[in-house]
């Protein structure tokens, strides 16, 4: 699923920046075959400790078929985080929830949310206490009381939140 | 032994000794005096009381606002409590022959200005402080010298044309930049006590709150420059002495702030070891933020950005060390203290104004006005034009507009110039008239209009609340995934450094500082424990009864004590580390054998769940009812 088309992401991304992610990009590229593997991601040693680095590199191989991604594709996923003047869009949101929803069925679930959280909160906590947190997170959120979050619940629960402010990095010219 | 009787009889037994001395020596000498039914002995208790009645009539003057319909809400709290301050002067100047100004340079910087700075530090936001640090640091360094500099330099032009009198009356331009350099910090007191009654959006808060603390740092740095230069003349002045009080500025704004963080880090140390006496927590949080800014200013550092930084070092680790109970003592006991030394601060400020050395100088007066408040102005709007290039908020033309109306001049600008040598600056007294009218002008003229001004123009107002669950958890997953995304474009960011220091924090500082670890998102199960407690608390504030009804055998307290016990962390499942490996999200795999608490636990947990349904279930309807209407129109 493309979310911008590539004239739209052009006219927001100047060409200082994209030069300057192409070089980003190659210096990833570590067998220069112009496209990226999953190790390359992972072997950037800060994100290989975060703990959402799964999901990270996940969603830039989402929209392609095969495991490897091109720049394009790369700066499709990074022009998310743009910051953006006009209030009107809502798409970075989308990205965040996709990277919960792991079945892509338009929710999520406990166990989605559990997985989530467990990646987070990490091993010092036990798992009842996980579940709980969850299942508090879900009532709360969970406005059609199906026992999950779809994408209306995610979006109304965060109103409160910039997260236009919050997801928007400035790329370095 | 012969001098002493002989000293007890000249000296006046009413004044100097007590009245047991008194008693003492009579009886080797004299006819022994009765025993007194009473005594009037004011002079022992004179200080003490009279702290006490100033603090109570501060107080009472506050309720009297409050209970008035409409005066608090056109006037800002500090504009009546200076009222109030120069009614009390106006009566002591002319009734009594007490006179003296009780706010003295000591009494402000040592027992006054401390708490406010404290329970600003404190309750400091952090994580909002750090993103905007640029723009604060900015604002309260650049932005200072910048007003330093043109005030004193406007200042001193004009004198030059002789508006100010003679020209040899006027200030030489050494004094000029000693009262520029006091007159051009915003003031912390002045402004948190007009921008907590306003409630701007938390971005222009900090902004404008941050710069007025950290611009200590210059203010002390060139107040006390221009005082050696002063001492020194104008003449003697070499580059060495310049260049030293370039390098004296980090000397004061950095040993400041790290006199702090060890004091910081060491509050959380000993709070570690505090679970036994829990009484007395709060008594460390206080004393040692309050050592950590004396510290700092024995060695003539910025005790403000020390006592700043102590706060806002210590919360995060000191907050998971102490129990609930100390922990609401020190929110409470900050927020008294601190209030009422701002209340104290403002009516001392309209109690010094009835003195007899003023020196007004119309001129003088009106030029500083104007100066501080054009170069405020411009001030701002360069260098926000110079921050937005960096900014991912942009400071939008109204934000600059409360940002510069929002540089109020206080408490700390008139305890500076009190400070002056009258020796060596012979126009003081003409300073401290201007500096009185400033605070004036600021207070009332500015801090009266904000307040319709912000309504005017629309500026967004900040909705203080605690987060939610959801949002603890999403805003914690998007750092996560920003400070991520920074790594992958390879830009050292503000996530990226909150990542790692979070990171280090984790592994070193809080296993250290803090005495039972829970996990590495501690800030997750606060909220998660602290909705719970809110709900627990709600349903048996709702109906007690039923609770009673179920549990049967136990006693209320005793159940709800488990409650939230299990939920706060004090239980074993908390600590408990075998649990985490068995990783498997199916949670119908887990096997599970309830003991008798774990029952009362699931009675409580449906109890809260039903208790809970209904108002969700109203609630989302009509949200959802409400979200169609609005979609059709």
């Amino acid at each position: 699923m493309v979310l911008f088309g590539d004239t739209r992401m052009l006219q927001i991304v100047t060409p200082n920046q994209i030069e300057r992610l192409y070089s980003r990009f190659t210096s990833l590229d570590r067998g220069d075959c112009g496209t990226l593997s999953r190790d390359d991601f992972l072997r950037i040693p800060e994100l290989a400790i975060n703990p959402l680095c799964e999901r990270i590199v996940h969603a830039f191989f989402e929209e392609s078929t095969e495991d490897r991604v091109n720049f394009r594709q790369f700066m499709n996923v990074l022009a998310h985080f743009r910051p953006i003047n006009n209030k009107k869009e809502n798409k970075l949101n989308s990205l965040a929830f996709k990277m919960y929803d792991l079945d892509d069925d338009g929710v999520i679930s406990r166990d989605e949310l559990l997985s989530i959280l467990h990646m987070m909160v990490g091993a010092n906590i036990s798992q009842d206490q996980l579940i709980s947190i969850a299942e508090r997170t879900i009532l709360e959120a969970d406005l059609c009381c199906q026992g999950k979050i779809s994408f209306e619940d995610f979006c109304k629960a965060l109103e409160r939140t910039d997260v236009e402010q919050k997801m928007s990095i400035r790329f370095l010219n | 032994m012969s001098a002493m009787p002989q000293q007890y009889v000249v000296a006046d037994p009413g004044s100097i000794h007590t009245g047991v001395e008194v008693l003492q020596s009579d009886e080797h000498k004299h006819a022994p005096e009765r025993y007194p039914l009473s005594q009037v002995d004011f002079e022992r208790v004179k200080t003490p009381f009279i702290i006490g009645v100033w603090i109570l009539s501060a107080s009472i003057a506050k309720i009297g606002f409050h209970m008035t319909p409409k005066l608090h809400l056109i006037f800002p709290e500090s504009c009546l409590l200076i009222v109030v301050g120069v009614v009390i002067g106006v009566v002591l100047f002319f009734g009594t022959n007490v006179g003296v100004s009780p706010l003295t340079p000591n009494t402000f910087f040592f027992y006054m200005l401390p708490p406010i700075i404290l329970d600003a530090g404190y309750f400091m936001p952090n994580r909002l402080f750090f993103d905007n640090l640029g723009t604060i640091l900015l604002m309260a360094v650049v932005g200072t010298i910048f007003n330093i500099a043109t005030i004193g330099g406007s200042l001193w032009a004009c004198g030059q044309t002789g508006i100010f009198g003679s020209p040899e009356d006027a200030p030489k331009f050494l004094d000029i930049f000693l009262f520029a350099s006091l007159i051009s910090a915003v003031d912390p007191v002045a402004v948190l006590a007009v921008f907590e009654e306003i409630h701007v959006n938390e971005i222009l808060y900090i902004v404008v709150f941050g710069e007025s603390l950290l611009n200590d740092a210059v203010t002390v740095v060139m107040y006390h420059m221009m005082e050696v230069y002063n001492e020194m003349g104008l003449n003697n002045i070499i580059v060495q002495d310049v260049i030293s009080g370039v390098g004296s500025f980090f000397v004061v704004a950095l040993g400041g702030t790290v006199i702090g963080i060890i004091w910081g880090f060491l509050t959380g140390l000993v709070t570690r070891f505090t679970d036994h006496v829990r009484v007395i927590e709060p008594i460390f949080i206080f004393v040692m933020a309050y050592l950590a800014y004396l510290n700092a200013e024995i060695f003539h550092m910025s005790g403000i950005m020390a006592i700043t930084f102590c706060g806002i070092t210590m919360k995060n680790y000191v907050e998971s060390n102490i129990s609930q109970k100390s922990h609401t003592t020190v929110k409470y006991a900050l927020k008294m203290l601190s209030s009422s030394s701002e209340t104290i601060i403002f009516m001392f400020l309209g109690v010094a104004t009835v003195d007899k050395g003023h020196d007004w100088n119309t001129w003088f007066v009106v030029l500083t006005i104007v100066f501080c408040s054009v170069y405020r102005v411009i001030g701002v709007i360069i260098l926000s034009a110079l921050a937005n290039r960096f900014r991912l908020h942009k400071l939008s033309r109204v934000d600059q507009f409360v940002m510069s109306y929002g540089g109020l001049r206080g408490a700390v600008a008139f305890a500076l110039v009190l400070l002056i040598d009258e020796g060596l600056v012979p126009q003081k007294n003409m300073f401290v008239t201007t500096t009185i009218a400033v605070i004036y002008f600021t207070v009332f003229v500015q801090g009266i209009t904000i307040k319709p001004l912000v309504k005017i123009l629309n500026v967004k107002r900040a909705s203080k609340r605690k987060p939610t669950m959801n949002e603890r958890i999403h805003e914690r997953f998007m750092d996560h995934l920003m400070a991520g995304i920074e790594d992958i474009v390879g830009k050292t960011g503000n996530y990226n450094v909150r990542d790692k220091f979070k990171r280090f924090d984790n592994r070193f500082i809080r296993p250290l500082l803090i005495r039972d670890l829970k996990g590495a998102e501690p800030k997750i199960i606060e909220t998660y424990s602290k909705l719970t407690m809110r709900d627990a608390i709600e349903v048996m504030r709702r109906n007690p009864s039923t609770i009673g009804q179920i549990t049967g055998t136990e006693s209320m307290s005793a159940l709800f004590r488990n409650y939230t016990n299990n939920c706060i962390g004090g239980s074993p499942s908390l600590t408990n580390l075998d649990n985490t490996c068995s990783r498997n999200l199916d949670m119908h795999e887990l096997d599970y054998n309830p003991s008798k608490k774990d029952l009362t636990d699931a009675k409580i947990h449906h109890l809260l769940a039903e208790e809970l349904k209904p108002y969700r279930r109203v609630s989302s309807k009509m949200i959802s009812t409400f979200y169609n209407k609005v979609k059709k129109k």
